[in-house]
């Protein structure tokens, strides 16, 4: 028998539950457990520089791996600080344990030195939270709060963790709880399988069926069965923004993703499908447009781990709760050996969908001619060239991170790492910081704009101490450049605070860290520059690209229409 | 329409929290709300009364069910069931109007559980559109407080909600 303190348990069981990094920062509550972590050295400690940038570091990591993430913050404002970090792995479902120091136990309620109720604050941004209120609880409490964060639909987990539930002179028994069971959470482990049945036929009768596949399938790590099942099938197939690479992009069968800047194929599709597969995607409103205008024709099979999402926003014919995985499978297995009614059917819906593509193809935007300004969309077009597609790729939030994913191309699962559901300024980079750290062998590219990139910019220095490689590539248009489209586009060109007065000199900005920067101007500059940026996979460069401010994302769907109704371009709409 | 959902979750601090924040964050309507521990004191038992169409109690029980701290729950008001309130009513009791509280609580089969020389405290248990028509007649008599504990109810038969 162990006899350890709180704060030893903790370390203890972090190591014990194979945790390799956690990202904090320290402060009055934390300590007892800063000094357990110190005397150890299997789980390493990252020191951000702001709390919110180690909640997106872990969920970064949690992203790219499939893993819980894990980060420690102190009470009050540490706490505080992690609350957009917390929000934004909600919101995409992604596994993630905070452990935020607490005041004393005798103390709560007091407003005590920084004392906030985080439990309170957190209540509807988390999948569960915990209060520890007696030492020896921690490693059932903690074994918990990893058990919940990554099964089912996975999600944030906040502990609790009051001082003097850490106290060094404190001793209880440690085991490591191998196994944890609680009585009112047992997530589905396969679906109905009259349900299966019923889709799986409603799918061989169909004439016009499309796949609409969402960020469920990547963290049910299903995408090879997807493809598998989409493969035999033969059906057109397009994801969500969250689902980007579950199922190749470059493969014929895949019309890109769908939504309000989704590719014109798929929102077409969509709108003039008889049958939608939904699996693990949410019909949340970036995708639906008007619900009431939403896939006037089609009948719906919506397979999800989370019931509550079935139905939330439009009526599925088909529910079926389970995980995607097990479902996949399943269907794979019904499928077999079978053969669709009517291949005509679907040789003239390919027909179809084919005529949508051509429509568009070569009209999506203008490439700059030499010495012009650069237009966004051919630089993500000569990152994904020059990384060959297989970077992993974070953006932050706005147009830049519409046209990564518009115009990077992704045959792998876990390689976009975007806030979907959020749609978090700042991300990016302290993402891309907890991939690399994890996969230091891999390319790792924050996608970023002028804007988004100086809400976590303090994590330069977090890099610098920790010899991360990431790349930055600075979609830099001087201007807050997706308020600044509606403002075009609904007040008139009426700019309200939309640019950005007094950027820095990103170049000496970067270099007082001590990092490589390079500015680039024009298309003859951009494939060198990018080049020189990925020679070092350990070096991190940054990649100040100047950009047409004037440019605009499209397609967009029109507001409050149905799925098909797009602008194309500042002239074209549907 | 009116739903009666009855909820058996962990008697944990924060359990009650977690359904009531639910209902606000969600935009849920919370018309009754009755929570007290259970034989079991793991268990506490919570009912709440809400309303919505199908669609929208659909959600409020899978958002409830999706609650770590929810055991079990059950919609009371797709089946036969029993349903109570319990109300304690002060009112004016003067002159002629004190004969007319102590016949109309009669009627009602209401007890008068307290007396001063100018008042009477009256509980009455029922359904709540009995509390309701109980109310309407002690109106005019000049209410001077009402404290309702909100619906709790079980239902018909065989029909057990526990672990
Ligand atoms: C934290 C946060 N605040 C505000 C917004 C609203 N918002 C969405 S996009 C955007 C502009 C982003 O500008 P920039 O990072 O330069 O990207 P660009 O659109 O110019 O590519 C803003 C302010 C947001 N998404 N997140
Ligand atoms: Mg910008």
């Amino acid at each position: 028998m162990e006899l350890l303190s709180g704060a030893d348990m903790i370390a203890r069981f972090l190591q014990d539950e194979g945790v390799e990094y956690i990202y904090g920062y320290p402060g009055g509550a934390a300590l007892h457990i800063y000094d357990a972590l110190f005397r150890q050295d299997k789980v390493k400690h990252i020191l951000v520089r702001h709390e919110q940038a180690a909640t997106h570091a872990a969920d970064g990591f949690a992203r790219a791996s499939g893993k819980p993430g894990c980060v420690l913050v102190t009470s009050g404002p540490g706490a505080t600080n992690a609350v957009t970090g917390i929000a934004t792995a909600y919101m995409d479902s992604i596994p993630l344990v905070v452990l935020c120091g607490q005041v004393m136990s005798h103390l709560i309620g007091d407003d005590a030195f920084q004392e906030t109720d985080i439990v309170g604050v957190t209540r509807p941004i988390v999948k569960h939270s915990f209060s520890i209120r007696h030492p020896s609880e921690i490693p059932e409490v903690l074994k918990k709060a990893f058990y919940l964060a990554a099964t089912g639909r996975p999600g944030p987990v906040v502990v609790d963790i009051p001082k003097d539930m850490t106290a060094p002179t404190e001793r209880y028994e440690y085991v490591y709880p191998k196994k944890v069971k609680m009585r009112s959470y047992n997530p589905v482990t396969r679906g109905h399988t009259g349900q299966i049945k019923k889709a799986v036929e409603l799918m061989l009768k169909a004439k016009r069926p499309v796949f609409y596949t969402g960020g469920g399938v990547v963290t049910g790590k299903a995408s090879e069965g997807l493809t598998d099942l989409v493969k035999q099938l033969g059906f057109p197939i397009t994801t969500t923004l969250m689902g980007i690479g579950a199922y190749p992009q470059s493969d014929q069968q895949c019309l890109g993703w769908l939504g309000m800047h989704g590719s014109y194929e798929s929102n077409m599709a969509m709108h003039h499908a008889d049958l939608i597969i939904a699996i693990g995607a949410r019909f949340d409103d970036r995708v639906t447009n008007n619900t009431s205008k939403f896939c006037p024709t089609a009948k719906i099979i919506h397979v999800d781990v989370d019931p509550s999402s079935i139905s939330k926003t439009v009526r599925a014919d088909v529910p079926i709760v389970g995980p995607s995985s097990s479902v996949i499978n399943e269907m794979i297995s019904l499928v077999q050996g079978k053969s669709i009614t009517s291949p005509e059917a679907l040789t003239d819906w390919w027909q179809q969908i084919d005529t949508w593509r051509a429509d568009r193809e070569g009209k999506l935007y203008e490439p700059s001619k030499p010495g012009e300004v650069l237009k966004p969309q051919e630089v993500v077009e000569a990152l994904c060239r020059v990384t060959r597609g297989e970077a992993y790729v974070t953006t932050d939030v706005g147009q830049h991170q519409m046209f990564a994913a518009q115009y990077y191309k992704f045959d792998k699962p876990n390689r976009l790492i975007t806030s979907g559901g959020l749609g978090t300024m700042g991300f990016g980079f302290p993402a891309a910081m907890g991939i690399k750290q994890n996969y230091p062998d891999d390319d790792v590219v924050c996608v970023t704009g002028e804007g988004s990139f100086q809400m976590m910019m303090q994590e330069l220095s977090t890099c610098k101490q920790y010899g991360v490689g990431v790349k930055i590539v600075n979609l830099n248009n001087a201007s807050l450049g997706m308020v600044r489209q509606w403002q075009d586009l609904n007040y008139k060109s009426r700019h309200a605070h939309s640019y950005m007065e007094s950027l820095p000199d990103f170049h000496m900005l970067i270099e007082a860290y001590g990092f490589t920067a390079i500015t680039v101007n024009t298309i003859d500059e951009l494939e060198p520059a990018l080049e020189r940026a990925f020679a070092d996979k350990h070096e991190l460069v940054f990649l100040d690209v100047k950009v047409d401010p004037f440019e605009h994302v499209y397609p967009m769907q029109v507001p409050l229409g149905s799925m098909r109704d797009m602008l194309l371009s500042k002239t074209e709409r549907t | 329409m009116r739903h009666i959902i009855s909820i058996l979750m962990e008697n944990e601090p924060g359990a009650l929290s977690r359904v009531v924040g639910l209902f606000s964050q969600r935009n849920f309507n919370i018309e009754t709300l009755n929570v007290a521990p259970t034989e079991d004191p793991s268990l506490s038992r919570l009912t709440v009364t809400t309303v919505g169409d199908d669609r929208v109690i659909e959600q409020i029980t899978k958002h409830l069910n999706k609650l770590i701290d929810v055991v079990k729950l059950v919609d009371l008001t797709e089946g036969n069931h029993i349903e109570r309130e319990l109300m304690l009513v002060k009112v004016k009791a003067l002159g002629a109007a004190r004969d007319e509280v102590k016949r109309t609580a009669d009627i009602f089969r209401a007890q008068v559980v307290d007396v001063t020389p100018s008042l009477y405290t009256v509980q009455i248990t029922g359904d709540a559109t009995k509390l309701d028509a109980f109310l309407n007649a002690m109106a005019p008599l000049g209410i001077l407080e009402v404290a309702r504990t909100g619906v709790s109810g079980i239902a018909r038969g065989d029909k057990v909600l526990s672990l």
